[in-house]
């Protein structure tokens, strides 16, 4: 195969990548979208393998298959609720797979650059290590907290910006230190204290970052692994490689942008860590008189579902840790079967990462078109007869309308407390991971339903099956 | 401890105090529960129902009050014939509706007898009595029924219609004072398909008022209307005449007018004049919820249906007593939520804590003394002190972030102009192959910006696992490494390649995984 061949088929994959992502749009289209996306991949590597660069196809084909087998049996494994774990840690394995790529770029002399080129390729490679090893490293990191390995709470060190300066001034003056450096083993030095200091910014960076606010981290780091696959492909003066990296790298920018907006926080504050602990009002935690909570029995929801004529669902994290959403879907099947209208709402932050809810939903198969986004369901609530919030609790807190003191104030919410009736799922009344209490549990339109998510809703399951 | 229902005893009272439903509750909180023969038969309760849940039956009601620790009634005991009273044991217990303000011999007859009582009526507004609140259950009850006896009274329909014999007109409802009475007419009339307006002088139920499906009418007068524990007080006399006009107005237009002012221990306010009722069409009628307090109206006759200038009054005082299935099984419940506060073992003794707000509140007698009134409320209504209406919230106001030091368009001209200092010195130095490898930075960068904002929110996850797996496209590096000499880049290349096919297969094979769960409902 002759390079021009080559690259007229890295322009078909890029045009596959590109309508793959564009298949995503809806649920309908989205199936071809991912065959598109494995198309374009399919072909992009036959086509490099079959190139004229390519020598020994042999042991590509040998790794390739123990990789693809590695994956493939994650991939069949895994649990819908691990989902954020497992992106997390692939995050990590293209971080890790760039910095490997740029060392063996830098040690690899068969092609020799002079002059401004030497310079930008020495550059290119070094900011692809950079972002290869900060992409690594906070997505271990991610996926330690998203999977209970570490504590979801935010580790803050005293001089936690200071450090982070102190770092970047030091990556920028190694790479000085890089490009004038003489001999390619100095080279390599600089390149590895810069791949430490990476690393260790990486895991600095996520561990500061509270568990509610791990949404964003997991579509930035996604963002990250596109930008190294970028770098890699300036490194490598591959088209191919600088376009798909672009499209994953915008992807996941974008989305970090909706998750910030979505509770309205700029993406700096939330990179810079420690939510609900920074400064500010130091909420006094039960506010003395606030009211009587009501709680509610198993029975007494089920009685209310069943003569609701529109019920809406608010799930949250709590819905994934119990693993309710069979029980949900099941109690909605039932309720669907009485002539009850059962819509579920999301909000963007519900959850540990974009769209996990959809995916926990859709895996117990509850049917796309009742799931709907906060701003296509909030002004339904005033018309609906019961809102049940299972395991949410800052993203239906309305002192983020009303009290502009609140740590979460102006961040949008859902607003179940304009249904008739709403109930509140919880384990007991500690608050949520912003650390706020929350006045919809005072609500006189409120009631209470303690206890583990999927045990109470077997129970509202079973007392619907009886009546 | 025992718990006595007897019948009630005032002429036309046809509640009674305890449902075989509830009573089937309060035996599980360990009571034992006795009734007189017949109580509920006017509620259409058979003693049959009741002996099916373990009540007993008793024939006489002097029995029945002799042996109970404690008895249950509607109304307050009579201190007349029959004088319940003296039927009351020495030191007993009696939990009714009392009005403790209007009733001032029976509290020292009930004190002469060492009793404990506890008034339905005095129980506090507070949130966490709602539950007990029968008040507001009568009331809710009351509002309605009012509305059944307007259109009883009525000679049209409510509703409009456009028939083959002629159009008829809907019927135009006004209600006076939005208080649960009040909010139970708008929407019992708003049901049979009446034009609802109402006023109250509180300006924050207009939007309970607007929710129930009615127009609400404020006073053109500037004046907080709201008194201690959400309750209506007594307003000034300039506004007063300025509710005056627009009642006026109100009712010569209206068909069906009801009126539930009240204001707590004074008589009824005069809102309807005789002139007012002169200027109402023939045959509209005027419901006086407020007849047992003297009327919102000059020319009501408590308890009685009268007609004055071709306009009916309606002046019944025992609408809940109209309804009696209905306001006993409520009444009932109101009486188990109180008795639940007041057994806090469930051992069927009951336990009158003095320090708690509800039972403080509702206690109008305790071991002889009396205890009325009760201190102030502490909180209007909890949380917050905000007013139990669903108002919208307000829009809070941007969180206050310190002033900026830059306007935020000359930081956004700055960062522009800079960025194309840098692009442009890049530009100067850089060789061309770079150049263009940038201009497809840059391209592919706008398309995937346009690409992703399409993408819906609930595909987020697969988003990112399809973004993930084809971010494994860096494999191309890695087998173009694999093929550079030397044993050691090969071994890296290798390495590389291993992780991210790991990547790309996982990745493609988990978004299918998940895709195929995106299903459509049948």
């Amino acid at each position: 195969m002759s390079e021009g061949l080559v690259t007229v088929s890295y322009i078909a994959s890029t045009i596959l990548f590109i309508l793959s992502l564009g298949g995503l749009s809806h649920p309908e289209t989205s199936r071809r979208g991912n065959h598109y996306g494995i198309a374009g991949m399919a072909i992009a590597i036959l086509a490099t393998l079959l190139g004229p660069k390519v020598t020994s196809i042999v042991p590509v084909i040998i790794t390739m298959l123990i990789g693809g087998g590695v994956g493939m049996t994650a991939a069949k494994r895994v649990q819908m609720t691990q989902m954020p774990e497992l992106v997390a840690l692939m995050h990590s394995l293209v971080g890790l797979a760039a910095v490997l790529i740029g060392y063996t770029s830098y040690l690899d002399n068969s092609i020799e650059f002079y002059d401004v080129e030497k310079t930008i390729h020495e550059v290119e490679i070094y900011i692809g290590i950079l972002i290869g090893a900060v992409t690594f490293s906070g997505s271990v990191v991610a996926f330690g907290k998203l999977s209970g390995r570490i504590s979801g709470k935010p580790l803050l060190l005293p001089a936690r910006h200071l450090l982070n300066l102190a770092g970047s001034l030091a990556v920028i003056w190694c790479c000085s230190l890089f490009i004038n450096v003489a001999s390619p083993g100095a080279g390599m030095l600089f390149l590895f204290v810069m791949t430490l200091i990476s690393l260790a910014f990486g895991v600095h960076m996520v561990m500061a970052i509270g568990g509610a606010d791990m949404p964003v981290v997991v579509s930035m780091l996604n963002s990250y692994s596109g930008w190294a696959a970028s770098a890699t492909g300036f490194m490598l003066s591959n088209d191919l490689l600088i376009v798909v990296g672009a499209l994953v790298g915008s992807s996941g920018a974008i989305l970090s942008y909706i998750m910030c907006r979505a509770m309205n926080r700029n993406f700096l504050s939330v990179i810079a860590g420690g939510f609900g602990t920074a400064g500010g009002t130091v909420v006094a935690p039960g506010d003395a008189q606030q009211g009587e909570v009501q709680p509610i029995d198993a029975d007494e929801t089920a009685d209310l579902l069943r003569n609701a004529g529109k019920v809406i669902f608010v799930p949250g994290y709590g819905m994934a840790v119990a693993q309710a959403q069979h029980t949900v879907c099941e109690i909605t099947k039932l309720l669907r079967g009485k002539g009850v209208a059962v819509h579920f709402a999301i909000h963007p932050v519900a959850g540990r990462m974009p769209g996990h809810m959809n995916v926990l939903l859709a895996e117990a198969r509850v049917p796309y078109d009742i799931v709907a986004e906060m701003d296509e369901i909030n002004e339904d609530f005033p018309k609906t007869d019961v809102a049940m919030v299972i395991g949410a609790n800052d993203i239906v807190n309305p002192g983020a309308q009303d009290d502009p003191n609140s740590p979460i104030a102006g961040m949008p919410v859902l607003e179940v407390w304009k249904a008739k009736t709403s109930i509140v799922m919880k384990r007991s009344m500690a608050s949520g991971y912003a650390g706020v209490d929350n006045p919809l549990f005072y609500k006189d339109n409120n009631r209470m339903l303690f206890g583990d998510a999927k045990k109470m809703l077997d129970q509202v399951l079973t007392a619907l099956r009886a009546g | 401890m025992r718990i006595g229902v007897p019948k009630e005893t005032y002429a036309g009272e046809k509640r009674v105090a305890t449902t075989p439903e509830v009573a089937a509750k309060l035996i599980k909180l360990g009571y034992t529960v006795a009734l007189e023969q017949g109580a509920g038969a006017a509620a259409d309760l058979a003693d049959d129902a009741y002996r099916a849940v373990g009540v007993e039956i008793l024939a006489e009601a002097s029995a029945l009050w002799s042996s109970s620790d404690i008895v249950l009634k509607v109304r307050g005991p009579s201190h007349e014939a029959p004088d319940e009273v003296a039927l009351l044991p020495e030191g007993g217990r009696l939990i009714s509706f009392l009005w403790p303000a209007q009733n001032p011999t029976l509290m020292e007859r009930l004190a002469g007898r060492r009793a404990t009582v506890l008034a339905m009526d005095s129980v506090p507004r507070i949130s966490r009595a709602q539950k007990a609140d029968a008040l507001s259950s009568m009331a809710n009850i009351a509002g309605y029924r009012a509305i059944i006896e307007a259109a009883q009274n009525f000679g049209r329909f409510f509703t409009g219609q456009i028939t083959a014999a002629g159009r008829v007109p809907p019927a135009k409802v006004f209600v006076i004072g939005a208080g649960v009475a009040g909010l139970a007419a708008i929407g019992a009339a708003n049901g049979l398909g009446a034009i609802v307006r109402a006023t109250d002088t509180r300006p924050e139920v207009g939007d309970q008022i607007k929710s129930l499906g009615a127009e609400f009418v404020p006073v053109e007068y500037q004046e907080e209307g709201t008194g201690v524990g959400g309750y209506a007080k007594v307003m000034s006399e300039g506004f007063q005449r300025a509710q005056l006009a627009m009642i006026a107005k109100q009712c010569a237009e209206a068909d069906v007018v009801v009126t539930t002012a009240l204001i707590p221990g004074k008589p009824a306010p005069r809102l309807i004049t005789a002139e007012m009722v002169r200027s109402m069409q023939p045959g509209s009628v005027i419901v006086d919820l407020a007849a047992e307090q003297g009327g919102n109206c000059e020319l009501t006759v408590p308890g009685q249906v009268v007609e004055r200038h071709g306009v009916r009054i309606v002046g019944y005082t025992d609408l809940p007593s109209r309804m009696a299935r209905q306001s006993s099984q409520l009444y009932a419940t109101n009486l188990l939520r109180l008795i639940e506060e007041l057994t806090p073992g469930k051992d069927g003794t009951m336990v009158v804590n003095m320090d708690d707000e509800l039972v403080r509140g509702a206690t109008v007698v305790h071991e002889g003394a009396i205890t009325w009134p009760p201190p102030p409320p502490r909180l209007a209504a909890a949380p917050t002190g905000a007013p139990s209406a669903v108002a919208p919230p307000p829009v809070a106001p941007a969180p206050v972030a310190p002033a900026p030091v830059l306007s935020a368009s000359l930081r956004s001209l700055l960062v522009l102009a800079s960025g194309a200092l840098g692009l442009i010195w890049l530009g100067s130095v850089a060789p061309p192959a770079f150049m263009a490898h940038l201009m497809v930075f840059a391209l592919a960068c706008f398309v995937g910006y346009m690409v992703i904002w399409n993408v819906t929110p609930a595909l987020h996850t697969p988003l990112m696992s399809v973004t993930n797996a084809i971010s494994s496209i860096i494999a191309i590096g890695a087998i173009l490494q694999i093929s550079s000499p030397g044993v050691l880049l090969t071994l890296l290349g290798g390495a590389a390649l291993i992780l991210t096919t790991v990547n790309m297969v996982g990745g493609f094979w988990v978004t299918q995984r998940m895709l195929g769960m995106f299903r459509r409902s049948e």
